[in-house]
């Protein structure tokens, strides 16, 4: 395969390639040798806790910042070699809405287009196509001062969109949004993907992830600790899980041993008390762990198995529930 | 929305750098913004108005006995160096708005599009050369108001006017680096009136160098704001075009040719 050719292959294979990126803000290390493999058309969901690095990776994708180390390629084009390249092929909406306070939501996307080399023609267009698309006409000449969370976000999202970029970066798109403007950015972000743009989001919600993603990165102190596809990640922790509430808390102790011995799995305790989950590969097992607990005597509550939520997935994987139990541990101790 | 099919990253035409029509474009859109949003708040032209009707009265009628013997004598001294003195001092506030500017988002979208890096600064400061046409402007009518008459004519007093301006806004790049460069918008505001207080006061715009020591005379004459300020003397007063003009212009553009790559730089690195 000749060099140019491999190029050109792998710039239609992914949208984004990072390997080892790196950002240290003094003695944080915001992120900390972050890989990521987007491939072109797709949703790809970044799930992390507040603080987990999203933001500061989605900025040196943008070429917002400059990794400390590793690369980053935009189909096919270093962030750091070939930034203005980078630039033509991304839209960016941020945690934060990146339009102009001070002028109307009409203003903004004009000036927007203006930049983008619109004429002014077109421009005038354009903000008008986008706005009747995202439901902002009737505020068109209001300005943002008087706009609510979610139709900022949306005028921010049409931003991103006058170039009609094959990639677009949301940062936190539904953060802080009710639910009805949660599904219809939700819907928004859909009918990108099918027109052809590549989409990496970032969020925290896990139900955001499970609706949109069709793969996803879990990230956690500035690493990647798990990558794939929604139902590889479930698949992970177990195919299914069980749900136990105790009648009496002063036996929770046992009862999670007697789960762990039988199970031979970690179980968590939820911080409400009462009630352990745990993994679980066969349901079979249920049998032999109601016998176990019948003969201490632990009466139960209530039991159910369940799939396996991103939730757990996400709890497991970041290790938030291993450290509840450190905890508890080192109380009784 | 429309399913337009978006087009793909192999199928564009893409370059990694913006050309020179390129830079003049979005600084100039960049400046149409600037404009919008000075309308959008006129409150804040306050400064600009105000500033000159006080100081050219409050100058004029406090030295003009002292120094030229009469304000009828002074006006001819005092209106070019009170111009100066008010624009330049202005061009400050253009350093603390780009700060305060440059803390909203919509700094992040300037960056992570497509366009010329140095745009957002360069328009910014461009569309303050409004309120250094209103100082100007204001400068002059009240000088007019009080009996000054320049002999230079209406031709040369609006050049003079053009000319300070164009400095100012050489001279913004300075405030707009501090602005980068600072934490916040009113330290800013502090670095630039410690530089500022110095050039203009020690200069001749209010008085004759000769009235002062030594030491100072020397520093007056190598002050960059004499220089512009006898420029503007010599137009508006005389209609004659001097060393210092040219010195003025040569000095603006070094500042530019200075400060825009390292203030675009800074900006560029900040997080």
């Amino acid at each position: 395969m000749s060099n140019e050719y491999r190029k050109i292959v792998e710039k239609a294979d992914w949208a984004v390639e990072a390997s080892g990126l790196v950002k240290t803000f003094g003695d944080n290390h915001a992120v900390d040798g972050v890989d990521l493999q987007v491939p072109t058309g797709s949703i790809y969901g970044v799930l992390g806790p507040n603080g987990a690095g999203k933001t500061t990776t989605i900025r040196m994708l943008a070429t917002l910042l400059r990794p400390d180390a590793g690369s980053a390629k935009i189909f096919g084009y270093d962030v750091a070699k070939d930034p203005q390249i980078v630039r033509q092929l991304i839209g960016v909406t941020g945690q934060y809405a990146s339009v102009d306070e001070a002028l109307s939501a009409t203003e903004n996307l004009v000036i927007f287009s203006r930049l983008l080399g619109l004429s002014r023609q077109e421009s005038k267009r354009k903000a008008e196509e986008l706005l009747e698309e995202f439901g902002l006409t009737e505020a068109a000449k209001r300005p943002l001062k008087n706009f609510s969370g979610g139709m900022r976000r949306r005028l921010d999202l049409a931003a991103s969109l006058i170039a009609q970029p094959p990639l677009i970066f949301l940062d936190e798109p539904t953060t802080g949004l009710d639910p009805r403007t949660r599904n219809q950015m939700w819907d928004t972000i859909r009918r990108l993907v099918k027109s052809g743009s590549t989409v990496l989001l970032t969020t925290q919600y896990l139900q955001e992830a499970d609706e949109l993603a069709d793969r996803i990165a879990v990230i956690d102190h500035g690493r990647v600790v798990a990558e794939g596809t929604v139902d590889e990640l479930k698949g992970s922790i177990g195919t299914s899980s069980l749900h136990l509430s105790i009648q009496h808390t002063q036996d929770m102790q046992d009862a999670r041993r007697i789960v762990e011995q039988v199970l031979k799995v970690q179980s968590a305790a939820s911080p409400e008390g009462g009630k352990i989950t745990a993994p679980m590969a066969h349901a079979d097992r249920v049998t032999d762990l109601l016998i176990a607990l019948r003969e201490q005597g632990i009466q139960l509550a209530e039991l159910s198995v369940q799939k396996p939520t991103l939730d757990e997935v996400f709890l497991t994987i970041t290790g938030e529930g291993v450290k509840e139990d450190k905890q508890e541990k080192e109380g009784i101790a | 929305m429309k399913n337009q099919p978006i087009m793909q990253a192999t199928e564009r035409h893409l370059k990694n750098h913006s050309g020179i029509g390129q830079v003049i474009r979005n600084t100039l859109t960049m400046a149409y913004r600037g404009l919008l949003k000075i309308k959008r708040t006129p409150e804040q032209l306050f400064d600009v108005t105000l500033q000159p009707i006080i100081f050219t009265l409050m100058f004029t009628y406090i030295f003009g006995g002292a120094i030229s013997g009469n304000v009828q004598n002074y006006l001819p001294v005092i209106i070019p160096g009170i111009l100066v003195q008010t624009v330049i001092t202005t061009s400050i506030v253009t350093g603390v708005q780009l700060r305060e500017d440059m803390d909203k988002g919509v700094f992040d979208r300037f960056k992570s599009l497509p366009i010329a890096r140095i745009a957002p600064l360069a328009g910014a400061l461009l569309a303050d050369t409004i309120r250094y046409t209103i100082a100007s402007t204001l400068t002059f009518t009240m000088g007019y108001i009080m009996g000054y008459r320049p002999e230079g004519g209406l031709g040369n007093v609006i050049l003079a006017g053009l000319i300070v301006i164009a400095c100012a806004w050489a001279i913004s790049w300075i405030f707009a680096f501090f602005g980068v460069i600072s934490r916040n918008a009113t330290s800013v505001q502090g670095i630039s009136m410690i530089v500022l207080f110095p050039l203009t006061f020690l200069s001749n715009a209010f008085v004759p160098a000769d009235t002062l020591p030594k030491v100072l005379q020397w520093f007056v004459k190598f002050n960059p704001i004499s220089h512009l300020v006898t420029a503007v003397r010599e137009l508006t007063n005389a209609g004659t075009v001097g060393w210092d003009l040219i010195i003025s212009l040569v000095g603006a553009a070094v500042i530019v040719a200075i400060f825009a790559p390292i203030t675009v730089r800074a900006y560029m690195r900040r997080t």
